[in-house]
């Protein structure tokens, strides 16, 4: 870990309860998700201008908890770079959110919301953003599957063309 | 199958204004077949006569589950897919997959490949920016602009296909290091590129930089502070054109950026001249890059060592019954990665390219996650266009340098 980034993992994690661990000489905190937006506020003010990305991941079929949300900081100033965990659980999964602190969390948080059904409480428009707005499920669920598509040939055009799901006249 | 559930306005009321709702103002679609929303990207306008009140993006349409694709194939098989992401500039997007993976499994790369990964790295930010360069003077009607940029990204594709068999989808840089090494001929065709094309960057300068009608379109359009930027996740050519000297090849070095002498442009303006200005400056560099790297070209191995993780070259399976073996693992289960999770970025010409990758254990990726430099800067575009006119948004549009395969991934 970087010598500059002690010092302000120590600080948050005395400060939010966390825990911290270190793979590959990136720094990862885990947060209770009722403190996320406290410690992006402070995050911030210790010189973390850029939310990198947002993300989950999905532990399915575990339940508790069944997600762990990620968040990527860097410091343009400073040069540094860690990542903050938040567990999410999987019943009606939810966590607040830091649009206005990150003003790019905004898409991250939908596309949070219509990939893994994690809600973002207080985010000021709340849709689909990849996915068509009547997509049902949550594609980068785990239980969610892989579609495919039957490749037609010469000989199985008609008898696939029959049962395909497209638009005919 | 469902009825289409159509968006109607009332979906969209809280993001426009009171007086669209009372038809005072006008609701007009850009996009998603307008030539200049490079690609498909919709763009919802709230229009008071010819002046843009309120802008909403609308994305997707381009989105082909990548990250869940990947995430059911192999580590070999998942990096065919990363080309497809920002599909102008493939090189990259593959040497952040395989820096990732390398990171995530430890895997070493022998210099040579380092060299010949910077070198193509480098070409491919000079295509890009080229098409970027290309397309959006077109879109202020300069089209002469996008007949000479596009005749001399053929020189660079010939390079990649020389290299990979393939112009654009190369996946010629693979975990552990390339696919094989460059051929003979590669040498003199990057000389060949490095002699012509500074010539024809000042030709481009000559045709747009002190243009009239360039500078009535460009400046002081479409402004950004740094601080806005770095608020919205705007990183790379648009960062650095609002004045914040930061770049990933300079300031977290990798693939051996470090020893080469090359200069990060920067604009204190952060409008749409100034972007162009550093993207021009950009091209320059990548060009100086490339030079130094060839000339100290080290002689040696382009592939790691470590059979765990990358196949045994061809010579090797017909003498070594462990090579084949190895071969047979890898191409069959392919190579387990430990677990636990990693995340790495690289400077597309875009800007910061990052993959959050994290592993089971097992032989696929648990979760890859790509931070693609597009969706970060596309969403800033309601912030540069509120109260322009039509017409400067397009320009506006074209400064962002979006790929939809990269936003919408």
């Amino acid at each position: 870990m970087d010598k500059k980034l002690q010092p302000i993992i120590e600080e948050l994690e005395k400060e939010f309860g966390a825990t911290s661990t270190e793979y590959r000489g990136d720094a990862s905190l885990v947060l209770p998700r009722e403190k996320i937006v406290a410690a992006c506020q402070k995050v911030q003010g210790l010189g973390f201008e850029l939310l990198s990305t947002l993300s989950a991941v999905d532990y399915w079929p575990q339940q508790e908890p069944r997600f762990h949300v990620i968040y990527e900081f860097t410091s343009v100033s400073m040069n540094l770079r860690f990542e903050i965990r938040v567990p999410v659980p999987g019943i009606n999964p939810s966590l607040p959110t830091v649009t206005h602190i990150y003003r790019n969390a905004n898409w991250r948080e939908r596309e949070l919301w219509d990939m893994f059904g994690i809600k973002a409480e207080g985010h000021p428009d709340l849709r689909r953003i990849l996915m068509p707005a009547d997509w049902e499920g949550h594609p980068l669920r785990k239980d969610y599957p892989l579609g495919y598509e039957e490749p037609q040939f010469t000989f199985n055009f008609e008898e696939i063309d029959l049962r395909k799901p497209y638009a005919k006249e | 199958m469902p009825d289409i559930q159509e968006v109607t306005v009332d979906d969209l009321k809280h993001l426009v204004s009171e007086k669209a709702i009372q038809g005072e103002t006008m609701l007009l679609n850009m996009g998603p077949q307008h030539p200049s929303t490079h690609g498909v990207l919709r763009l919802l306008l709230e229009l008071d006569g010819e002046t843009v009140i309120n802008c909403i993006p609308d994305i997707g349409f381009l989105h082909t589950g990548i990250e869940k694709n990947m995430e059911a194939k192999t580590y070999q098989k998942a990096e065919v897919m990363s080309d497809r992401l920002d599909y102008m500039n493939p090189v990259g997007n593959n040497l952040a997959y395989s820096m990732a993976v390398e990171k995530l499994v430890e895997l070493d790369v022998p210099v040579r490949a380092q060299a010949i990964r910077v070198i193509l790295a480098e070409l491919t930010r000079y295509q890009s920016h080229l098409v970027w360069l290309g397309t959006a003077a077109l879109d202020l009607a300069a089209m002469s602009m996008f007949l000479y940029c596009f005749r001399e990204r053929e020189y660079i594709l010939d390079v990649m296909e020389l290299c990979s068999g393939q112009r654009m989808m190369t996946t010629y840089i693979r975990p552990g290091g390339l696919w094989r090494d460059v051929p003979v001929e590669f040498e003199a065709a990057v000389r060949n590129i490095l002699k012509t094309f500074p010539k024809r960057i000042d030709e481009y300068e000559a045709l747009l930089t002190r243009n009239p009608l360039m500078l009535d379109r460009t400046l002081g359009i479409g402004r950004l502070t740094g601080e806005e930027c770095l608020n919205f996740g705007v990183t790379g050519p648009m960062l650095r054109a609002s004045g914040v000297k930061w770049d990933l090849r300079k300031t977290r070095p990798y693939s051996g950026y470090e020893q080469y002498d090359f200069e990060v442009p920067t604009r204190p303006e952060g409008d749409v001249y100034a972007r162009f200005l550093v993207r021009l400056e950009e091209m320059r560099q990548s060009l100086k890059i490339v030079e130094q790297a060839l000339n100290k070209l080290p002689m040696g191995p382009v592939r790691s060592n470590n059979f765990k993780f990358v196949p045994p070259p061809r010579s090797e399976i017909g003498v070594s019954m462990e090579a084949l073996i190895h071969h047979f693992k890898l191409w069959t289960d392919g190579f387990n990665a430990p677990k636990g999770s990693i995340y790495n970025a690289v400077e597309s010409p875009r800007g910061e390219l990052g993959v959050y990758l994290e592993s089971d254990g097992g032989p696929k990726p648990y979760r890859i996650h790509w931070r693609t430099p597009s969706f970060d800067n596309l969403q800033s575009i309601p912030l540069m266009a509120k109260g322009v006119l039509v017409a400067d948004l397009v320009a506006i549009i074209g400064s962002i340098d979006i790929v939809l395969g990269d936003v919408d991934r």
